[in-house]
C-alpha cells in the first residue's frame, strides 16, 4: 500500500479511497486551512472511521445507562471497571474481530483476545478470565468448518499461551453469518481500586514511552476495513490481518502490571485498532495536551518505513506509556528484565496539537481539539422493521420425545465440549464452575473469598424478529444466567453486531435493540459500562444484493459471589424435586423447536416481563442464597425439557416428570421459550413453593429427581447415554474429528 | 520442605503451582527467575507448566539452555528432587534429566479436560501417599503431551519401574489405543516418568490444579503431601 499510495498526490478521491465522505474531506481542509499531508490524511481516517470515532451509533449509546453505586468507570476508559468489594475492581470488556476472522480466521481471532486483554490489563487488572461469543454461518456452507476451526484454534492458541483462563462463551449458527462471522471476545481483569490507570495524558514535558512489540507494515488500515462491507475481494484484504504473538503478550502483562506496583505511570493505553494513531491522539487529546512523537525512535521490525505507515500499523503486542521523567530509568530496567522493546519516542506538549517528526521532516501537525471535537457525528435515517406475523395454529408431527431428541443434537443446542476442550480453562487454579458446569462461569478473586460470574448471551432470532425485545432479551438473558448461581449481577459489557449502518432498516434494528438493552438494564440495576460497535456486517447474496447479519447485540454480564463456596452448578443433583420458577404460557414463536421441527423462523419472540424477570430472579437468587438450591438452570433456547435433558447430562441423575401444564399443548408446554424463568431442584419443595408465593412468584412442581435418564410423563425413558451421544455427535461430524 | 519454582519468559502456571504448595506446605515457595546462575538452599524444584519462550522452536527446548539450567542439573546430580508439569516435564526431557520427548498430541489439537492418572508404583517421593494401582483424576492442558521415545527406552522405562503415571479408565484400565482414555496418543498411555534414582518426575497433567474441593476436588493432593512427607527435614 505504502508504495502505492506514497506516490499519489492526497486528494478527495484518495480521501474516498481511505474512507472519508466527500464532506468529512472538506471538514478536513477547514480544519487544516491546507491539503493535509498523507500521513495527516492517514491519521483523519482512521480517527474518524466507524470503529474508532463510533460515528453512527454515539448518539444513540449515550441513551443507555452508565451508572450505579458499585460503578467506578463506565464506558470511554479502555474497559468498563466496578466495585466488588473488599477493595477490589473487576474491570472488564467485549470486543469484536468479526472482519478479520473471516479474512484469516486464527488470526483474526487470536488477535481478538490479544486486543482485549491488553484493554484489560491497560488499566492495572490482572487478566483472570476470557470469554468468548461467536457466530458461525450455516454447518452446510462449505466455509464454515474452515472458519470455526481457525477461530477456535485462534483463541486457544493466544488464550492458553497467555495463561488467562477461557471460561464460557457461546456459538451460533445460522445461515446470517456465511462469510460474516462473529468473533467477539471478552476479559475480565482484577485489579485494587487504588491502582487502577486511565489513559488522560498529563504533565507537560513528560515522556511518551513505547514499550512491546516492534512495529511492523502488518494492519496498515485495519481500522477502516473493520469500517466497511465486504465485497467479493475479501480475501484480498489478508495483508491488513494482524499476526499475533501471545507470548510476547504474556511478556507485556507481566511486565506492565509490574511496572504498575511503581509510581512510575501517569497514563497508559494500548495501541489498539488505528495503534500509534489512536493511542497517541487519545491520550492527548483526553488530557487536553499535545504531543510531540519522533517516529525515528520507535522500534521497527522492518527498514524503510514511512511516517505513513508507523501511525497507522496495527502491529500487536504495543503499548504506550506517559511517564513520570524521573522514573524512565526504573521502567526500562522492567520491560529489559522482561526482554521487550522500550523506547521514549515523544513528550507532551503545551500546543494541543499532535506533532510527528520522521527523519527531520514534520509529517503531520494536526490540531487535537477538532480532530476529536469535529469528528463527524450522524443520525442515520432509522426505518422499522415489519412486524413479525402471528404464529396461527401449530401441530406436533413428532411427538415430545423425537423432538427432544432432534433439538439437543442441533448445532445451537449440541455439546460445545469438542470446542471447550481446546481452550484452557483451568490454568490460575481458580476456576470453580468450568464451561457447561453452571450457567455463568464462575472464578474465584485468588486469596478472597469472592466469586465472578460472568456469561454471554444474545438470541439473534429474537433480535431479527423484534430487535427491542431481542434487546431486553439478551440483557434478561445474561442477569438471569448470574442469577443461576446465586450470584449478584453488576453490570454489563455490551458488543453490537449489525449490518451496515446505511440501510435504513438496519439502523432501525439497532436503536431498537439499544432501546430494549436500555429498558432491561434499567429495570435490572445491570448497567452497561463498557462495550464496541461492530458496523457492516454484511455479505453479498449471490444476486449480488448485499446481505445483512442478524442483529446480534451481544452481552457480556459480570456478578460477584460474596462467598464464592455458595456458587451452584446445573448438574442435577443426586436427590430433590425439580421446580420451575416463573409463568408459562407456551410461546413457540422464533422458538428452537419451531426452527427444528417445523424449519420456520416465525412468529414474534417471547414476551418479556421484566417487572416478573427482576422478582423471580431476585427470589431464586434468594433462594440459593439461604442454601435452599441443589442445582439451578435457566429455561431459554429449547425450553423446559431441554433444560431438564441439559441438567441431567451434566450430573449423576435423571428425573421423572410429571404431566404438563392441564390447558396446555405438550409441546408448548415443554419447549415454549417463555422468558424470566428458571428450574431448580430443591430438597423442600414445599418451603421453596410456599417462600415463593410469598414473594409473588409462580411455581411449579416438574417431577422427581432419580433414575438414569429422562422419563416423560407417558413413563418413555430417554437414557442418558442416548441423550449424550446424541448431544456429542454435532462438533465431530462438522469437523470431521 | 522448602520449595522453589523455576520461572521462565512465558511460564504461566507458576502461580497454581505456589498455590498449591502453600496449601500443603503452608510455606511460601521461592520464585526463580530463569536468568539466575544458582539455586538457593531447596529441597524440592519444580518446573511448572506453560510456554517458555513462546513454545517456539519446540516445547522447552530453548528452556532447556536458560542460564538456570546447569543449577538445576548440578541439583540433580546432587540428587536433588525436582519435580516437572506439563511444559516442566517437557522442559526436563529437552534437557536431558529425563529420557523421552512430547509431541504434538494424537489428534493435532489442544486438549483441555479432566484424565484418570493410574500410579504404577507408591515408592517414591511423588507417589506415596498413593497405593500401586490407585487412580486418581487431574486436568490436562496441552497441545504437546503425547509422550514417545525408542523401543529400547520405552522397555528400559517399563523394566526398571521409572513410568510413574499412566493414562487410565476410571477404573484403572489402560488402553493405549482408545482416545477417551488416552488422550494425546502417548506410547503405553505413559503420562509421567522418573529418573533413574526415582528422584525425577515429569508428567504431562495439572495435579496442582485440583487440591481443592471448591475447584472439583482433592485429587492432586497426595502428590505434594507426598512430597512434603518424604522431604521434610
Amino acid at each position: 500500500m505504502s508504495s502505492a499510495t506514497g506516490q499519489k498526490p492526497v486528494t478527495e478521491d484518495l480521501a474516498r479511497e481511505f474512507g472519508l465522505t466527500a464532506e468529512e474531506y472538506g471538514n478536513v481542509l477547514s480544519i487544516m486551512g491546507r491539503t493535509p499531508s498523507l500521513t495527516e490524511l492517514g491519521i483523519f481516517s482512521v480517527m474518524w472511521s466507524e470503529h474508532c470515532s463510533y460515528k453512527s451509533s454515539r448518539v444513540w449509546l449515550r441513551t443507555l445507562p452508565t451508572t450505579a453505586p458499585w460503578v467506578i468507570h463506565g464506558p470511554g476508559e479502555n474497559a468498563g471497571v466496578v466495585d466488588i468489594g473488599q477493595g477490589l475492581a473487576a474491570i472488564f470488556k467485549m470486543e469484536s474481530h468479526n472482519h478479520p476472522s473471516f479474512i484469516e480466521p486464527y488470526q483474526g481471532a487470536a488477535t481478538g483476545v490479544g486486543g482485549i486483554l491488553r484493554d484489560v490489563f491497560t488499566m492495572g487488572a490482572r487478566p483472570v478470565a476470557n470469554l468468548n461469543a461467536l457466530r458461525f454461518g450455516s454447518p452446510e456452507n462449505p466455509q464454515t468448518r474452515r472458519i470455526v476451526d481457525g477461530v477456535v484454534r485462534g483463541i486457544g492458541g493466544y488464550g492458553n499461551c497467555v495463561g488467562v483462563p477461557t471460561v464460557g462463551g457461546e456459538i451460533n449458527f445460522h445461515p446470517a453469518y456465511d462469510g460474516n462471522p462473529l468473533v467477539n471476545a471478552m476479559t475480565v481483569g482484577i485489579a485494587r481500586q487504588d491502582r487502577i490507570f486511565l489513559s488522560a495524558a498529563a504533565g507537560i514535558g513528560n515522556p511518551v514511552v513505547y514499550v512491546g512489540s516492534k512495529t511492523g507494515r502488518d494492519g496498515i488500515h485495519g481500522a477502516t476495513m473493520s469500517s466497511s462491507e465486504f465485497d467479493e475481494d475479501a480475501l484480498a484484504k489478508r495483508p491488513t490481518v494482524q499476526v499475533g504473538d501471545p507470548f510476547v503478550e504474556k511478556l507485556l502483562i507481566e511486565a506492565c502490571l509490574e511496572l504498575m506496583a511503581t509510581d512510575a505511570i501517569v497514563a497508559i493505553q494500548d495501541m489498539g485498532a488505528a495503534g500509534l494513531t489512536s493511542s497517541s491522539v487519545e491520550m492527548a487529546g483526553k488530557g487536553g495536551v499535545g504531543i510531540d512523537l519522533d517516529l525515528d525512535a520507535v522500534p521497527q521490525r522492518e527498514r524503510g518505513m514511512t511516517a505513513y505507515e508507523m501511525m497507522l500499523s496495527e502491529s500487536q503486542e504495543r503499548m504506550l506509556i506517559v511517564i513520570h521523567p524521573d522514573r524512565t530509568e526504573l521502567a526500562r530496567a522492567i520491560f529489559e528484565k522482561w526482554e521487550l522493546d522500550f523506547a521514549i519516542i515523544g513528550h507532551l506538549t503545551d500546543t494541543g496539537h499532535i506533532v510527528v517528526r520522521h527523519q527531520g521532516r514534520v509529517e503531520a501537525d494536526i490540531p487535537l481539539d477538532p480532530l476529536a471535537d469535529q469528528a463527524p457525528l450522524y443520525r442515520r435515517p432509522t426505518a422499522p422493521s415489519p412486524e413479525p406475523a402471528p404464529l396461527g395454529p401449530i401441530t406436533d408431527p413428532v411427538g415430545i420425545e423425537q423432538a427432544l431428541i432432534r433439538l439437543i443434537g442441533c448445532p445451537d443446542l449440541a455439546s460445545r465440549a469438542w470446542v471447550w476442550n481446546q481452550y484452557d480453562s483451568t490454568v490460575g487454579g481458580q476456576t470453580v464452575k468450568r464451561p457447561g458446569a453452571a450457567d455463568a462461569a464462575i472464578v474465584k478473586v485468588e486469596g478472597t473469598s469472592l466469586g465472578l460470574a460472568l456469561t454471554t448471551d444474545c438470541t439473534p432470532r429474537y433480535c431479527r424478529a423484534d430487535a427491542r425485545q431481542g434487546g431486553a432479551q439478551a440483557v434478561a438473558e445474561a442477569w438471569r444466567n448470574i442469577v443461576a448461581t446465586g450470584a449478584r449481577p453488576l453490570a454489563v459489557t455490551d458488543n453490537l453486531n449489525f449490518g451496515s449502518p446505511e440501510k435504513p432498516e438496519v439502523m432501525g434494528q439497532f436503536v431498537a435493540a439499544i432501546e430494549g438493552m436500555g429498558e432491561a438494564c434499567r429495570a435490572l440495576d445491570f448497567p452497561v459500562v463498557s462495550g464496541n460497535v461492530s458496523l457492516y456486517n454484511e455479505t453479498r447474496a449471490p444476486d449480488g444484493s448485499s446481505v445483512s447479519i442478524l442483529p446480534t447485540p451481544a452481552i457480556g454480564g459480570l456478578g460477584v459471589l460474596d462467598d464464592v463456596n455458595r456458587a451452584i452448578g446445573l448438574a442435577m443433583p443426586d436427590e430433590g424435586t425439580l421446580v420451575l420458577v416463573g409463568a408459562t404460557r407456551g410461546e413457540l414463536g422464533q422458538s428452537l423447536w419451531l426452527r427444528e421441527i417445523h424449519g420456520r423462523e416465525d412468529g414474534a419472540p417471547p414476551a418479556i416481563d421484566l417487572a416478573a424477570e427482576r422478582r423471580n430472579g431476585d427470589f431464586v437468587r434468594q433462594q440459593i442464597e439461604g442454601g435452599h438450591v441443589l442445582a439451578c438452570h435457566d429455561v431459554s433456547d429449547g425450553g423446559i425439557l431441554v433444560a431438564l435433558a441439559e441438567m441431567a447430562m451434566a450430573g449423576e441423575a435423571g428425573c421423572i416428570l410429571s404431566a404438563p401444564q392441564s390447558g396446555m399443548r405438550p409441546e408448548a408446554f415443554w419447549f415454549g421459550e417463555d422468558q424470566s424463568r428458571y428450574v431448580v431442584a430443591v430438597r423442600d419443595a414445599g418451603a421453596f413453593t410456599v417462600a415463593a408465593t410469598a414473594a409473588g412468584v409462580e411455581t411449579r412442581v416438574l417431577g422427581q429427581v432419580g433414575g438414569d435418564g429422562l422419563t416423560l410423563p407417558s413413563g418413555a425413558t430417554i437414557s442418558k447415554a442416548r441423550l449424550k451421544a446424541v448431544n456429542s455427535a454435532f462438533f465431530p461430524a462438522l469437523m470431521d474429528d | 520442605m522448602k520449595a522453589g519454582i523455576v520461572v521462565f519468559p512465558g511460564t504461566n502456571r507458576e502461580r497454581d503451582m505456589a498455590i498449591a504448595l502453600r496449601v500443603v506446605t503452608g510455606r511460601e515457595p521461592v520464585m526463580i527467575w530463569h536468568g539466575e546462575t544458582d539455586l538457593p538452599d531447596l529441597d524440592l524444584v519444580v518446573l511448572p507448566g506453560g510456554f517458555s519462550y513462546g513454545d517456539y522452536l519446540r516445547c522447552g527446548a530453548m528452556a532447556a539452555h536458560a542460564p538456570i539450567m546447569p543449577a538445576i542439573r548440578r541439583f540433580a546430580e546432587a540428587g536433588g528432587h525436582i519435580l516437572g508439569v506439563c511444559n516442566g516435564f517437557q522442559i526436563l526431557t529437552e534437557a536431558g534429566l529425563l529420557p523421552g520427548a512430547l509431541l504434538r498430541n494424537g489428534a493435532l489439537r489442544f486438549l483441555s479436560q479432566d484424565c484418570h492418572l493410574r500410579v504404577e508404583r507408591n515408592d517414591t517421593p511423588f507417589t506415596r501417599r498413593w497405593n500401586a494401582g490407585d487412580v486418581f483424576r487431574a486436568p490436562m492442558a496441552h497441545g504437546d503431551g503425547n509422550y514417545i521415545a525408542d523401543d529400547a527406552t520405552i522397555r528400559e522405562l517399563e523394566d526398571s519401574g521409572r513410568i510413574a503415571f499412566r493414562y487410565s479408565r476410571p477404573d484403572g484400565r489402560v488402553d493405549e489405543g482408545d482416545r477417551q482414555t488416552n488422550p494425546n496418543g502417548s506410547v503405553k498411555a505413559i503420562a509421567g516418568v522418573l529418573s533413574a534414582n526415582l528422584r525425577i518426575c515429569g508428567m504431562m497433567p495439572h495435579p496442582e490444579d485440583l487440591v481443592d474441593p471448591l475447584m472439583g476436588g482433592e485429587d492432586g493432593k497426595p502428590l505434594f503431601e507426598g512430597l512434603v512427607e518424604a522431604l521434610v527435614r
